[in-house]
């Protein structure tokens, strides 16, 4: 029997409408009390007297790399830098080498990640075999061995039949379809967000409408369905305007916003920095400003990284060769607290649930939130502490971010996954 | 006077000092390119590397006659593929260069911002010679210099830009140098040519990358589609290739097609003021977007801009390999 006490936290639980100076007490990988001054012999105890105690972050967006890109990500260090980050669940991609469109490929991810993970792992399936875009993937299957929800992520699914096929198989599994929604020819060889910046630097755009056009495809194939559409990465303000509509017509349709779209914008392009080339690209301020109000006003669900890491040999080439994508899981909540808690645009409330009753419950899992009985995974930060993220010492195979010196506020603490301590900063907190 | 930079990367940068530096420097370099010993020992014992990407016969030649004339040791290397399919990156390529200790890198790029990348890696002074569809600087200051061999100034200028604006890094150039400058330029195209909201270009970097006593030069640009309205009372009309493959990507139906709306024939050119000049940055496609009789006419200034560019080459060499270290800000 294992026990860790935390002690004068103040616990931050949306799902049950919780916001209060507490003492939380976990026994056995589970919570068994919430109460003020609890007396109990405990093995471990934690003070979290300055801190936010918040149910385990959940990032329903994350690329491992493995199998087949070791070099870029692992399970085990992409699991170690999402603890860093304050997650304790994360989802995987399925755009490995092999990917993952079958049940092997699932259990071996799942096999690794009870071995070597610190956090929990999700695998989402592939909707199409190899994320082709032609047949259909063993979906049940996958749902058998573990997924919880499907995507060809990094592409979109362009067949319009396909996809609402893969729409009507998923119902009785009660999974989310997530789309990468991206019209391939309205984006075809753009590298960057298509608008004034594109112009002045002369590099490819990728014009907003390849997401506007794919979203509003997929939220019409959603209504026809009636099946569970979660939109990846959602960047525009016409995908944005989408979402708020469908929902407001009572369509099963979720969103989810990364880091990068909410705090930079296209203008960071102007360097040909390789680091702030991803897909969707930085979006024009407007974007920037629509996606903010969105997660303000509740149409976007939850944030997601979108955690990508890639091999510096191929970062470091041209802008117009280089690949898509930034590492994001380390510097996510830092981000949110700098941009939308401390500028004012949301409530600590608020961006906790962002973080984790609503990813949770896209994924139907019963994670993301604390209450007694509740699994122990718990994301401990402090909202007001000063610190600046270098790179050199991140958890990740991967260096490619554009937030390597940035000063941000909000940090994380600790990360407590099912009563384990998966990360602790010592600066912010002392297990004892 | 120094000319204050390490790199010559792109107009957008430039102030009207620099520019108006760069182009009284080729001034006075004009007249050595008339001698018969075309040669000064202005650069010798500094060495100028031409890295081409991207194939180019008059920039690289241009590049090449203008060190040799100051006397630099030039060396041309032209990778035939990109750096990608290569499998050297081009950083490898440029720190390779740089190890045998060049003082002017020379480079030509598909892509854009190539040589802002190796301008960060690289001690060299880096020049670009055009990288993808961002600036071509050299070409917009031989443009400059040789409308200021016909017409004497620039401000005030009417200066019709005509044909593939999206992907034209000439265009972009070009629009930076003559809005700094003062003139009044319009660019025209099909809207498929014509990138987004490239009307702002001028507009809105021009009070941020100019002091307020520069201010007072200011240009105006105009976008429009229709051929007849930028050649009317144009003083300038500068053409610009229409890539062949552009018809297959869809930009436009045909190459007659296109010649009907956006090609420079005799009849047309009628719109534009009688003493109006006819660039091209070349090499020209005849019959696509220029009639014959229009390029080899009385007009055409094409082969002075190809004259105009070795003096400016030499101009911008001398500026950057020729001035003192000490005199040097160092690009932060």
């Amino acid at each position: 029997m294992t026990s860790l006490l935390i002690k004068n936290g103040r616990i931050i639980d949306p799902a049950s409408n919780l916001d209060q100076v507490s003492d939380l007490l976990i026994e056995n990988g589970k919570v068994t009390r919430i109460e003020k001054d609890i007396r109990h012999p405990v093995d471990q105890r934690l003070d979290a007297s300055a801190l936010i105690v918040a149910p385990g972050f959940i990032d329903l967006h994350v690329h491992l790399r493995e199998p087949g890109r070791e070099d870029e990500e692992t399970i085990e260090s992409g699991s170690q830098a999402a603890a860093a980050g304050g997650f304790t669940t994360i989802c995987c991609m399925p755009n490995t080498n092999p990917v993952n469109d079958n049940p092997a490929v699932t259990s071996y991810i799942l096999k690794e990640a009870e071995h070597r993970a610190v956090t929990r792992i999700f695998p989402i399936g592939a909707i199409s075999l190899g994320s082709a875009g032609e047949n259909l993937a063993e979906i049940g299957e996958m749902v058998s061995a573990g997924v919880v929800g499907i995507s060809d992520d990094g592409k979109p699914v362009m067949n319009g039949q396909l996809m609402r096929r893969a729409m009507e198989y998923s119902l009785p599994f009660r999974i989310p379809v997530i789309e990468h929604c991206e019209d391939l020819f309205l984006s075809a060889h753009g590298v960057m967000n298509e608008g004034y910046y594109s112009t002045v630097l002369g590099l490819k755009g990728i014009s907003r409408t390849a997401e506007d056009t794919m979203a509003a495809r997929d939220i019409i194939l959603a209504r026809l369905t009636g099946a569970h559409i979660h939109i990846a990465h959602l960047s525009t303000r016409g995908a944005l305007e989408l979402v708020r509509e469908a929902k407001r017509n009572g369509i099963h349709v979720t969103c989810e916003v990364t880091p990068h779209h909410f705090s930079l914008s296209d203008a960071a392009c102007c360097e040909y920095d390789t680091n702030t080339k991803m897909n969707p690209p930085l979006r024009s301020e407007d974007d920037v400003q629509a996606v903010i109000e969105g997660l303000a006003d509740g149409t976007v669900d939850c944030i997601a990284t979108d955690h990508a890491p890639h091999n510096p040999n191929e970062k470091m080439l041209e802008f117009d060769h280089a690949p898509f994508g930034i590492t994001g899981l380390e510097t996510a909540v830092g981000l949110a607290l700098t941009h939308l808690y401390h500028s004012g645009k949301i409530t600590l409330r608020r961006l906790v649930e962002l973080f984790s009753a609503k990813p949770a419950r896209i994924i139907n899992k019963p994670l993301g939130q604390l209450t007694v009985g509740t699994e122990a995974d718990v994301t401990l930060f402090s909202a007001g502490a000063q610190w600046t993220y270098d790179v050199k010492q991140t958890k990740s195979r991967s260096r490619n971010t554009p937030f390597d010196g940035k000063r941000l506020k909000g940090q994380v603490a600790a990360t407590i996954v099912a009563g384990k301590i998966a990360y602790q900063d010592l600066s912010l907190v002392n297990v004892g | 006077m120094p000319l204050r930079t390490k790199d010559l990367l792109g107009i957008e940068d430039l102030s009207l000092d620099q520019i108006q530096l760069i182009l009284e420097t080729a001034e006075s370099f004009r007249e050595i390119s008339t001698r018969p010993i075309k040669k000064v020992p202005t650069l010798r014992g500094k060495t100028v590397i031409n890295l081409f990407f991207e194939a180019s016969t008059r920039t690289r030649t241009s590049f090449e006659i203008a060190a040799k004339r100051l006397s630099a040791d030039a060396v041309n290397i032209s990778p035939s593929t990109s750096s990608v399919l290569k499998g050297e990156t081009l950083f490898d390529t440029a720190k390779n260069l740089e190890a045998m200790a060049p003082d002017v890198i020379v480079i030509r790029h598909s892509s854009a911002g190539a040589p802002h990348q190796l301008a960060r890696v690289c001690s060299a002074s880096i020049v670009n010679a055009g990288d993808g569809a961002h600036e071509h600087p050299t070409q917009a200051l031989l443009d400059a210099f040789t409308i200021l061999e016909h017409k004497k100034k620039l401000r005030g200028l009417k200066v019709a830009i005509i044909g593939d604006i999206a992907h034209s890094r000439v265009a972009r150039s070009n629009c930076w140098l003559l809005g700094k400058m003062g003139a009044q330029v319009t660019v025209c195209g099909p809207p498929t040519l014509l990138p987004l909201e490239f009307e702002k270009t001028i507009r809105l970097c021009q009070p941020a990358s100019m002091s307020p006593s520069e201010g007072r030069v200011c240009g105006s640009l105009k976008v429009t589609h229709e051929m007849d309205e930028a050649l009317q009372g144009a003083d300038v009309v500068m053409m610009l290739r229409i890539q062949l493959e552009r018809q297959r990507e869809a930009f436009f139906p045909s190459i007659r097609e296109y010649f009907r709306y956006y090609g420079l024939s005799a009849r047309r050119l009628k719109g534009a003021k009688p003493d109006a000049i006819i660039m091209h940055p070349g090499p020209i496609n005849r019959g696509v977007e220029i009639d014959s009789e229009v390029a080899d006419g009385p007009y055409s200034v094409i082969l002075d801009q190809v004259t105009s560019g070795v003096a400016v080459r030499m101009a911008i060499l001398f500026l950057l390999a020729g001035t003192k270290e000490s005199e040097v800000e160092q690009r932060t």
